[in-house]
């Protein structure tokens, strides 16, 4: 059966939720081998999760070049890896990392490369939205190994038991990879809350919320649901809720499968981040807030009244 | 120092967007076309530059007739000059294509540093940069919230899923900027005035030494098979609190097994 690569992304020692997708998507191609490109004792940690969800290899590589140079060392490994092994396609995520290295792999290799699919065919036919999820495009790699990167959300992971061998790959990174030192690297303070971009349901605040104490309600209803917290623009130009939470045009674009907007009125900018969502939820005093032309259940009233409502009614149900 | 600020016309985002009859590429024929919001940092970032250091800025952008509109506006806010790539066999690029369009252009130009804003509107595929640095074999430094220049090279502060980091790179680079990084100056009646008698050079892909086979949609390596508006959402129900606003929230939770 054909090789599918599968290029992991991980966070403090844990594989990224969306590196589950992935390997689960690659099996309608074929075989999915899992590739770990980081410092050494990066793959360790990440191998029994990686086998669990069906990567029959994982390969190795690693090196302190690539951790500390940016990005360019990890794209000429794999661009090696995948000359060699002529796989079927290359999946990698969607984040920042994941399409820089897929960009410079696309150079390196004369690839097509598709960015922000949400399926792939068995024919390897992707889906992929544009223009912030108002457009479907059903597009298809014509030249080289299909390079794919990998949208969060987009399908449930299935565990496949596969035996996830250990496959050490030389590194051996050029001059020419190392332009772009690391010289530091900060990590914010990790909130036990899911990842934005991860998790299933996200509780947004907007204007309405009025100011940064306020959001502790935002939060509070976020905890309760197991969700993660975020902000329409608004807010955090506001200062009510730091810039990273941002959801929408400029900030993240999230595909949950519960979105609660609070006090969010729903311009464009904040729906594009968002509209992709399985439900959606608002809660605004604005009977005419376009938000509500998304949502599959609205709330015409004051959030500092129903909200907190809400959450006693869940607490009661627990 | 000369630095050039790649900059891209697209259809407001404020408005509706759609795609052209065939597909491919964004339908850019409305009247709301407009500078790719990023981009505007990517500008200001480098005028801060040219206070600073009295570096020379020139635009860079790729696009129809029609994107030397936005030039202008974009030229108001203190650039010094501008190229326009225009050439009918662009339209349909992929990626790399539009890459290798933009690279060859750098080609014609003295920089030593390129601003980009980190993320367009319209094509959102981030992925520029880092093409460029591997056509161009410069150094790649993308999500920056802060730059500083130094003796023969860059710091910049990049914005990570995890926090930040800072790096540092010499010799030539792309630094492409998040909207974190400052805030775009107004134009001023000034600017506007001056912006009418800037230098807009206009080039062809034939100028460029560019063969019209390798980039547009003949040269694209992924073709779209098909392209449709996603299906309006069907309508929601929407209820008013009336007291019980906050346990039919809770109800549809319920029903929806969210809770």
């Amino acid at each position: 059966m054909a090789e599918v690569l599968v290029v992991v992304d991980a966070s403090g020692g844990t594989v990224r939720k969306v590196t589950l997708e992935m390997l689960t998507m690659a099996r309608a191609l074929g075989e999915p081998s899992a590739v770990v490109l980081g410092a050494p004792g990066t793959a360790a940690p990440l191998t029994a999760a990686l086998g669990e969800y069906g990567a029959a290899k994982v390969y190795v590589a690693e090196h302190d070049d690539l951790d500390g140079f940016l990005v360019a060392p990890k794209a000429e490994v794999l661009a090696a890896l995948v000359a060699e092994k002529s796989p079927a396609a290359v999946l990698l995520s969607s984040g920042q990392e994941g399409k820089e290295i897929a960009g410079r792999l696309a150079v390196k290799l004369g690839n097509g490369l598709l960015t922000d699919v949400s399926a792939l065919d068995a024919d390897g036919t992707a889906t992929q939205s544009v223009f912030a999820g108002s457009w479907v495009v059903k597009s298809k790699v014509t030249t080289g190994v299909p390079l794919v990167t990998v949208r969060p959300n987009s399908l449930t992971p299935e565990a496949a038991p596969a035996a996830a061998e250990q496959v050490g790959v030389e590194v051996a990174v050029s001059d020419k990879a190392k332009k772009v030192a690391v010289v530091e690297r900060v990590t914010a303070q990790k909130s036990a809350r899911p990842e934005l971009t991860e998790a299933s349901v996200v509780v947004s605040g907007g204007r309405g919320v009025g100011s940064a104490e306020n959001f502790a309600l935002v939060e509070e209803l976020a905890d309760l649901l197991g969700g993660a917290v975020g902000a329409s623009r608004a807010a955090t130009d506001g200062g009510f809720y730091p810039h990273k939470y941002q959801v929408g045009q400029t900030g993240s674009t999230v595909s949950p499968q519960l979105y609660i907007a609070l006090g969010i009125s729903g311009a464009i900018q904040h729906r594009a981040g968002m509209q992709t969502a399985k439900r959606i939820v608002a809660v605004n005093k604005d009977d005419e807030a376009p938000i509500f032309d998304l949502a599959d259940f609205g709330v015409v009233g004051d959030l500092f009244k129903v909200v907190p409502q809400a959450v006693e009614g869940i607490k009661n149900r627990r | 120092m000369n630095i050039v600020v790649l900059v891209k016309q697209v259809p407001d985002s404020g408005a509706e967007r759609s795609l052209a009859g065939d597909g491919w590429s964004v339908d850019r024929s409305g009247g709301t076309n407009v500078i790719n919001e990023m981009d505007e940092y990517a500008i200001e970032e480098a005028l801060r530059l040219k206070d600073e250091t009295g570096a020379q800025v020139t635009l860079l952008t790729v696009g129809p007739d029609h994107a030397v509109d936005s030039i202008r506006k974009a030229l108001s806010m203190g650039p010094d000059a501008a190229v326009h790539v225009s050439d009918e066999a662009v339209a349909g690029s992929d990626a790399l294509g539009t890459a290798k369009v933009i690279a060859a252009a750098l080609g014609t130009l003295e920089y030593d540093l390129i601003l980009s804003g980190a993320e367009s509107t319209d094509g959102g595929v981030q992925v520029l940069p880092h093409l460029l640095a591997e056509l161009l074999d410069i150094a790649a430094l993308t999500g920056a919230r802060k730059v500083t220049v130094e003796d023969g090279g860059l710091l910049v502060e990049r914005q990570t899923e995890d926090g930040y980091e800072v790096l540092r790179a010499s010799g030539k680079a792309i630094v492409s900027v998040w909207d974190t990084i400052n805030t775009p100056r107004y134009p001023s009646l000034k600017g506007i005035m001056a912006a009418k008698r800037k230098p807009v050079t206009t080039l062809t892909l034939a100028d460029l030494g560019v063969d019209a086979a390798t980039v547009g949609r003949s040269g694209a390596a992924t073709t779209v098979l098909s392209a449709e508006p996603r299906p309006a959402r069907g309508a929601g129900v929407k209820v008013a609190d009336n007291g019980d606003g906050g346990d039919q929230l809770v109800a549809y939770l319920t029903a929806e097994k969210f809770v």
